[in-house]
């Protein structure tokens, strides 16, 4: 009775990556895996094939805690992210639906960013620990996951005077929406719902349910400036209040 | 010593992007603007055909009596032009941060359809940070 259901937003992705392994695993499809060079895997046990000298290594055989020389170019990710936005607006009937797609995408991600962070930060100190306090978790996402992302860390971290619910993230010039102009029309759509959903998995995952959105607040210095509103289940601040 | 004006020219010779920093120049309606903007998109073909010695990039600099029109053609066709006093000597450097801000905040915008005109806020900002008035420093 402890998982009388996985996650919504996980049923959704499952049965949707179910079925594109189906696809991927169809016999037609073994020239696709040249075309897009997926990592080779060894379809025949025992035989090994040598690996010339000089290859870099596999992406998944590569050491997960070398941070220094993992850096993406931002222009690269620009153009990236540029598309993936403009590939989910032409799916969307409205703002809402392009954020909640675009969160769901940071959410993706939000899962695996925890994971890593973990294995690096725990599994090299003497006493490693889970973040079990509320605050505590914001702390280390507004430092700790914001620098794993973005190489900074957040410019701010603010608790809502009206809802006792509510915290905020803030980040005075977000880089992934750095060259992103929104037009007029669209005025009220923020691309760092994508941001909102890295925090609202490492939420999640450390077992603070939250829902998490993304909100624009130009200041005349920074126009860029941009609020990740947290709203906490009630559960979270029943248990905040008992563990006191 | 003075910035009159920029254009940005697509490769079909469409005008994307037009605006006056200083007076200086003429006032032309929008039409006349993109007619002009045509025309030079066609001279500049003309010039860049009539090397005697191999390939060209074309015309560089067009000076006239009370201007100068300076020209960067990028690898992609699109054009950026400077109309300047005759006077400005950092017309190539200006053009240069330009094409720069034109791949950060026009190429990267989700936003932006290519080689349509340029709408887009963060550009704005940021060649008003470059030109300014158009008084160079």
């Amino acid at each position: 009775m402890s998982y009388p259901q996985p996650h919504p937003r996980f049923s959704v992705l499952s049965s949707s990556s179910l079925s594109s392994t189906d696809y991927v695993q169809s016999p037609t499809t073994a020239s696709s895996t040249t075309r897009f060079s997926l990592p080779s895997v060894n379809t025949t046990p025992g035989s090994t094939t040598p690996k010339p000298p000089g290859q870099r290594p596999n992406i998944y055989d590569r050491p997960l805690n070398k941070t220094r020389t993992a850096e993406v170019s931002a222009s690269a990710f620009a153009f990236l992210f540029s598309e993936v936005v403009q590939y989910t607006q032409k799916r969307v009937a409205g703002i809402n639906d392009l954020e909640r797609r675009l969160n769901t995408l940071g959410y993706r991600i939000g899962t695996r960013v925890l994971e890593l962070q973990v294995w690096r930060t725990e599994s090299t100190s003497k006493a490693p620990k889970r973040e079990t306090r509320f605050l505590q978790a914001l702390m280390s996402i507004h430092t700790q996951v914001w620098r794993t992302c973005f190489g900074k860390a957040a410019d701010g971290l603010e608790k809502s005077v009206e809802n006792d619910d509510e915290y905020m993230i803030v980040d005075n010039d977000p880089p992934i929406t750095r060259n992103i102009s929104v037009p007029r029309d669209l005025s009220s759509l923020s691309c760092s719902s994508f941001t909102a959903g890295i925090v609202e998995a490492v939420l999640d995952g450390l077992g603070f349910p939250a829902r998490v959105t993304a909100h624009n607040t130009p200041t005349a210095q920074y126009p860029n400036r941009t609020v990740v509103l947290i709203k906490v289940e009630k559960s979270v601040l029943e248990r905040e209040e008992a563990l006191k | 010593m003075a910035i009159f004006g920029l254009w940005v020219i697509n490769k079909a010779g469409g005008l994307v992007y037009q605006r006056n920093f200083a007076d200086g120049l003429a006032q032309l309606t929008s039409n006349e603007y993109l007619v002009l903007a045509g025309t030079l998109h066609g001279i500049h073909a003309i010039t860049s055909r009539l090397s005697p010695t191999g390939s060209s990039s074309g015309a560089q600099v067009i000076e006239g009596e009370s201007f100068k029109m300076t020209i960067l053609l990028t690898a992609t066709g699109t054009k950026f032009v400077l109309l300047t006093s005759l006077t400005e000597m950092t017309a190539e450097t200006v053009l240069q941060k330009v094409y720069e801000a034109y791949a950060d905040a026009v190429m990267k915008n989700p936003f932006h359809t290519p080689e349509m005109p340029i709408r887009s806020e963060g550009f704005d900002t940021r060649i008003t940070a470059l030109i300014g008035t158009g008084q160079s420093s």
